[in-house]
């Protein structure tokens, strides 16, 4: 019949992902079309030069952390799983996932844990755990281009890494990092709410 | 031998039937009737279609009531009221993040080169998102819709398509064997107008044309939003333009070729597409000359799907002159005229327009415009723009519809880089930071 692509399209493995997630079915089905979107060339996953498309992406100051994050240890494409995978860390958290929660189950993805995680791995840009000064420094470049100079961004780093660092190994641990933003609401300022 | 006979008689009194009812009354602008008894019935299918599907799903969550509204609900303060404001913060990131993957979940311009959504279904498989099966009568309308748009509507429109075509090469090889005279303008004018609307009508199409005393004159350059290469069809039913363009090969070639011989089109070759103040020049040459038809450009450079106007290459209004001003919206619920060229090609995307149910469209005249003193191409580019799509009820972007196909450009990302480290290094001193 018509010739146009089959918009209904059925979720591939929805139920596994939806136990991961814990995305609603609707929502679900959005991102799976959102993420056909992006695949410009119907290749059934999506590779950097997709997400760098997105214009709003591509002038964001973390944009290219923010496309490194779907592609852990080098890979080169991201497949619908773990699209949504990243996705569920901004996922808001409801009344359902904080009142009877299974202890023997893995945290959900979008736990207070896991979204700092989520922000930690922006900064720690080897992977090894800690953020270092140097990669402090680094990433604090990425977001102030060529606007500030070197010495005020070397004395933002050190004002930064010093007052968060508390073992004084010159560099941020996870939990370091957990402590300094304590009494922020994680929760709020990483959610993104779809609306059905 | 009587089978042949028979079928013979049947072509012959099926094409004697076109010429009589569509074809002639083109050539004189008549109508009929006939395509708006049509319409009229396909309307009031689609009421009664919509009114079953709403009640089919009163149970479930109700439809949203605008296919525009986004999907995610946007905190649209701006940076400074995101971020803490007075130096850099770890949480800082998390700002950003946000912003980033709410981009990542939907972004105002992706979603601008695929076709838009429809509110309720309008019985066309390609339109049906998530509109599951509601009762056996809508099923059956389905089938019968889907038989007349196949085995009825599509011959009969790829016939008129076809006659509309090589009339219109003929007609124009004719006409340019004529030495230059004022009969010839006209007469050119006269084939052009009844080629156009016996294409239109190959398309169903309804168009309804508004503020016509706003029409452009000769020697002006008319600007209008692009969503296909049908709005050229569109605009050329009402009235005679002379057309910018690179040459092509193949049928467009034999058209363009023919068509330039009539009257006065501006075709270049890829060649000379490139050095931007040849193109300018000739334009100018164009206009200057007062007995040449206005020129139509789409200042977009390429198709977006109708709910938006992307921003408007400032090359167009450098030229001079005045700036006729046309917003064209089609009304998606009868057919989708949106060009998806990276997902259909040209004989696909005419096929899906043919077998759709109607092309309706309304195109809006605006008065005419001119660079103000002081006003430089940009500007008056961004002016022109807002006035289209205020008129058609679109959306005002100011993205670059080179974004289909290209990365966005770095200065956007410097702006941003530059308000936050003005946040973070302008206000507050940084070196001795007791707490």
């Amino acid at each position: 019949m018509g010739s146009g692509g089959s918009r209904a399209a059925q979720v591939p493995d929805a139920e596994r992902i939806r136990r991961e997630t814990g995305f609603s079915q609707a929502t679900l089905l959005r991102l799976y079309h959102r993420f056909r979107a992006l695949d410009s060339n119907k290749k059934g996953y999506l590779s950097r030069m997709d997400l760098q498309q997105i214009g709003a992406l591509a002038v964001n100051p973390l944009g290219d952390r923010i496309i490194d994050s779907f592609f852990p240890d080098g890979s080169l494409r991201v497949e619908f799983p773990d699209f949504a995978r990243v996705l569920a860390h901004f996922r808001p958290v409801d009344d359902e996932d904080t009142g009877t929660r299974d202890p023997m189950q893995p945290e959900p993805l979008n736990s207070r844990m896991n979204k700092l995680r989520f922000a930690f791995q922006l900064y720690d840009l080897d992977g090894d755990g800690k953020i270092s000064r140097h990669e402090m420094l680094q990433v604090l470049r990425l977001m102030v281009g060529v606007q500030v100079t070197e010495e005020q961004l070397e004395s933002i780093t050190d004002r930064t890494v010093q007052e968060a660092d508390e073992d004084g190994d010159g560099a941020v641990s996870f939990l370091e990092f957990t402590k300094s933003l304590e009494k922020m609401n994680i929760e709020q300022k990483m959610s993104i709410r779809i609306l059905k | 031998m009587d089978g042949t006979e028979l079928v013979a008689k049947i072509f012959f009194t099926w094409l004697s039937l076109v010429f009589g009812l569509i074809l002639l009354p083109s050539a004189f602008g008549m109508s009929l009737g006939i395509s708006e008894m049509y319409m009229k019935i396909l309307v009031k299918t689609l009421e009664w279609a919509t009114l079953r599907i709403e009640k089919g799903i009163q149970k479930e969550s109700v439809l949203k009531n605008s296919a525009s509204v986004g999907i995610i609900q946007r905190d649209k303060s701006p940076m400074e009221k995101g971020l803490r404001g007075r130096d850099f913060e770890l949480s800082d990131a998390f700002y950003f993040s946000k912003k980033g993957l709410e981009a990542i979940v939907e972004d105002e311009v992706t979603q601008r080169f695929s076709s838009e959504e429809l509110v309720s279904w309008n019985l066309l498989t390609r339109t049906n998102i998530n509109f599951q099966y509601i009762s056996l009568r809508l099923t059956m309308v389905w089938v019968l819709g889907v038989i007349i748009r196949y085995c009825v509507l599509l011959p009969l429109r790829v016939t008129l398509a076809f006659l509309g075509i090589s009339f219109l090469v003929i007609g124009t090889t004719m006409v340019g064997q004529l030495p230059d005279s004022s009969f010839k303008n006209w007469l050119s004018e006269l084939v052009h107008l009844t080629c156009c609307r016996i294409c239109v009508r190959a398309l169903s199409g309804t168009i309804h044309y508004h503020n016509r005393e706003h029409r452009p004159q000769k020697g002006g350059i008319c600007v209008a939003n692009h969503t296909s290469p049908i709005d050229v069809l569109i605009l050329t039913t009402d009235g005679c333009y002379a057309m910018v363009g690179q040459v092509h090969g193949g049928l467009m070639g034999i058209i363009q070729r023919a068509m330039v011989k009539a009257c006065p089109h501006v075709w270049f070759e890829r060649s000379e597409m490139r050095d931007r103040h040849l193109v300018i020049k000739r334009l100018r040459e164009h206009i200057a000359d007062k007995k040449k038809l206005p020129i139509l450009i789409f200042p977009e450079g390429t198709c977006i799907n109708n709910t938006s106007v992307m921003m408007f290459k400032k090359g167009s209004f450098e030229i001079g002159g005045t700036i006729y001003p046309v917003a064209i919206k089609y009304n998606p619920q009868f057919g989708d005229a949106f060009w998806n060229s990276s997902k259909y090609n040209m004989v696909s995307y005419l096929l899906r327009m043919m077998t759709s149910w109607a092309i309706v469209c309304d195109v809006w005249y605006l008065p005419p415009m001119t660079r103000e003193e002081g006003e430089d191409a940009v500007q008056f580019a961004n002016r022109v723009k807002s006035a289209i799509a205020r008129q058609g009820g679109l959306t005002e972007l100011p993205w670059d519809g080179g974004l289909k196909r290209e990365k966005v450009k770095d200065t956007y990302k410097e702006e941003q880089q530059k308000t936050y480290s003005k946040m973070i290094v302008g206000n507050g001193s940084l070196s001795t930071d007791s707490d």
